[in-house]
């Protein structure tokens, strides 16, 4: 039985989406658990570990925490705009999820005469897309704050807002040292060409600028003050309960997975092993574990920035530091003739 | 068959909706976003033109319009927020005397 | 066959663009104009420029519509007011509206369909990227208007900085 091209097109692209759907859901699960435990690590206490119990370790913790939340009371705020204040959380974690949909995650392989490629779409400006889509991930912050009807909420919002334009400049200008390495935005491209060397080789003030201002980007701390517990009570989360909070949560995980992901995949060689053995979609996932693990390191013992120097930084350090980055990569680029 | 006339019928209605809404509207925030309704659909004759005579030059002027009007709408804004500061409201009409 | 997406991405965009007009909520307004952004780069990707898409929702929908919330929340009252002081004005302007797209509808569909007359087919854009293609014109072609596009976004960010400062 044959099917028309743009059937079987669609049919894999359905089920490639409902596998990286899945796995992240999951991954999202997983995560909350590990965090939770690494941040009791250090902070000298025990973690989790009476649900579900294995080896002292709460396996079935996320289970536990997704039916509470699911069962705790949907409120709407009082002259809350119901249409707005519904579709925020929706816009972020679509847009979250919007990400992985050009991540390379295994190089190709044929089975029985049938290539398979384990990216879902290979879009030749992908590094674009991801950019754009950050940006439209600023949607779900802004109209949460705004539509909670709540002065606090809108002032979190507004705060963290600014700070997420502020660092997508220099995320995307440290990006952009990438690119010119790489000589294309495709990410499937960028990846195969890291088959011997990582480009963190080339460019290791890039990857810095961007773990920091990726770290700004999903409002993590030392970056966190809009969404902090200790300040305007929980920001644009505060009106917010039951699915739809969880909902917000669940886009800041995946932004985090997200974010973790890119870096990955554009300066430590995505599914590459170091010098290209046994390139698989295991080295992808050490590396994003990794970039997780340093992000809930830097939470459990870095202390948080002000806000006033969180945009000082973004502006006047970080920013200078990406251009200057692309002008020496430029420079080098030029005179080594590569 | 998608034909050059397609894109451009479509960006002829959007232009003309914009127009009814810097027309109709008194908001000005709102007005001016008609205005930026109506620089889109002239990109999008931009785009449409480029593709069927094969040239790149309406994708590079689309990408000049595109800055273009992004500073313009910021300066616009600027001058939106200094208009409210003074006046306390957002109705044009209201906005009918040259002292400021 | 690529009618199905053009006709979808047409008519959200349309009906967005009503959305724009019509609605009372400026904040609902602003939101009908990310869908008209959102379509109109979709719309973008069918003519074969992908680069430019994402520029439009990177730079449109991204920034310039963010500013638009921004100010569209702090400033404007929830609702929009009535009809304003000539009554007239609204129902004429509608009219004048119709016939404008029926006169633009008209001269359009009945024009002579223009020549191909450069390089760039759908294929060669494929093939050399559509970025490389717009990158290479921009900075070999339109250099001049570049550099004078990056001292207009230079004025404009002095302007708006001295225009919003409080006294």
């Amino acid at each position: 039985m044959t099917l028309d091209p743009i059937v079987v097109t669609l049919i894999e692209a359905l089920v490639k989406t409902i596998v990286v759907l899945v796995a992240l859901l999951t991954a999202f699960a997983y995560l909350t658990l590990v965090e939770r435990y690494v941040v009791a690590k250090i902070q000298s206490r025990i973690g989790p570990n009476r649900v579900g119990a294995i080896g002292g370790i709460a396996v079935l913790q996320p289970i536990a925490d997704a039916i509470k939340m699911i069962f705790k009371e949907d409120f709407w705020p009082a002259q809350a705009d119901k249409v707005i204040y519904t579709i925020a959380p929706g816009i972020a974690v679509g847009t979250a999820l919007l990400a992985w949909a050009v991540m390379p995650l295994n190089p190709s392989i044929e089975i029985f005469g049938y290539h398979v490629d384990f990216y879902i779409a290979n879009v030749n400006i992908a590094v674009l897309y991801l950019l754009a889509i950050g940006s439209l991930g600023i949607y779900g912050i802004v109209l949460g704050g705004w539509g909670s009807n709540n002065k606090y909420s809108m002032l979190g919002a507004l705060r963290s807002t600014a700070q997420m334009i502020s660092y997508e400049v220099s995320l995307g200008l440290a990006l952009v040292g990438v690119l010119m390495v790489s000589g294309s935005l495709s990410l499937v491209d960028i990846v195969q060409k890291q088959s011997f060397i990582w480009n963190i080789v080339w460019q290791p003030l890039g990857f810095i600028i961007y773990f920091i201002a990726a770290v700004a980007e999903v409002n993590r701390l030392p970056f966190d003050l809009p969404e902090a517990e200790t300040e305007l009570v929980a920001g644009y989360q505060t009106e917010y309960s039951s699915l739809k909070f969880a909902l917000f949560y669940m886009a800041e995980y995946i932004n985090m997975l997200t974010v973790s992901a890119i870096a990955s995949t554009m300066f430590l060689g995505g599914y590459q092993g170091p010098f290209g053995i046994f390139p698989g979609v295991h080295w992808l996932i050490l590396k994003i574990m990794f970039f997780i693990f340093v992000m809930m390191w830097m939470r459990g013992t870095l202390p948080r920035f002000r806000y006033d120097q969180l945009m000082g930084f973004g502006w006047k350090v970080l920013l200078p530091l990406a251009l200057a980055n692309i002008f020496i990569t430029a420079i080098v680029m030029v005179v080594l003739g590569t | 068959m998608l034909t050059v006339n397609h894109f451009v019928i479509l960006s002829a209605i959007l232009f003309s909706i914009g127009a009814v809404g810097v027309l109709v509207r008194r908001n000005p925030l709102i007005m001016f976003m008609s205005i930026e309704l109506m620089l889109n659909a002239a990109n999008l004759a931009f785009v449409g033109f480029s593709r069927y005579l094969q040239s790149i030059d309406g994708q590079v002027f689309v990408f000049l319009i595109l800055t273009v009007a992004a500073a313009e709408v910021a300066v616009g804004l600027a001058i939106i927020v200094a208009l409210f500061r003074t006046r306390q409201t957002v109705d044009v009409d209201e906005a009918n005397a040259l002292k400021g | 066959m690529e009618l199905i997406p053009f006709y979808f991405l047409a008519v959200l965009a349309a009906i967005a663009a009503l959305g724009v007009v019509v609605l009372r909520n400026p904040v609902y307004c602003a939101l009908c104009l990310a869908v008209v952004f959102v379509a109109l780069a979709g719309l973008y990707v069918l003519l074969s420029a992908p680069f430019l898409a994402a520029a439009q929702v990177m730079i449109y929908a991204g920034a310039i519509l963010i500013l638009f919330v921004f100010v569209v929340m702090l400033l404007s009252p929830r609702v929009d007011q009535g009809a304003g002081t000539l009554k007239w004005q609204r129902p004429l302007a509608i009219v004048f509206g119709f016939a404008l797209i029926a006169e633009l509808v008209l001269v359009l569909a009945l024009a002579v369909l223009p020549s191909a007359r450069g390089p760039f087919t759908p294929e060669r854009i494929a093939q050399i990227g559509s970025t490389q293609a717009v990158g290479a014109s921009l900075f070999t072609d339109f250099l001049l208007p570049f550099e004078i596009t990056s001292l207009l976004l230079l004025v404009a960010m002095v302007g708006v900085i001295v225009l919003a400062k409080k006294k």
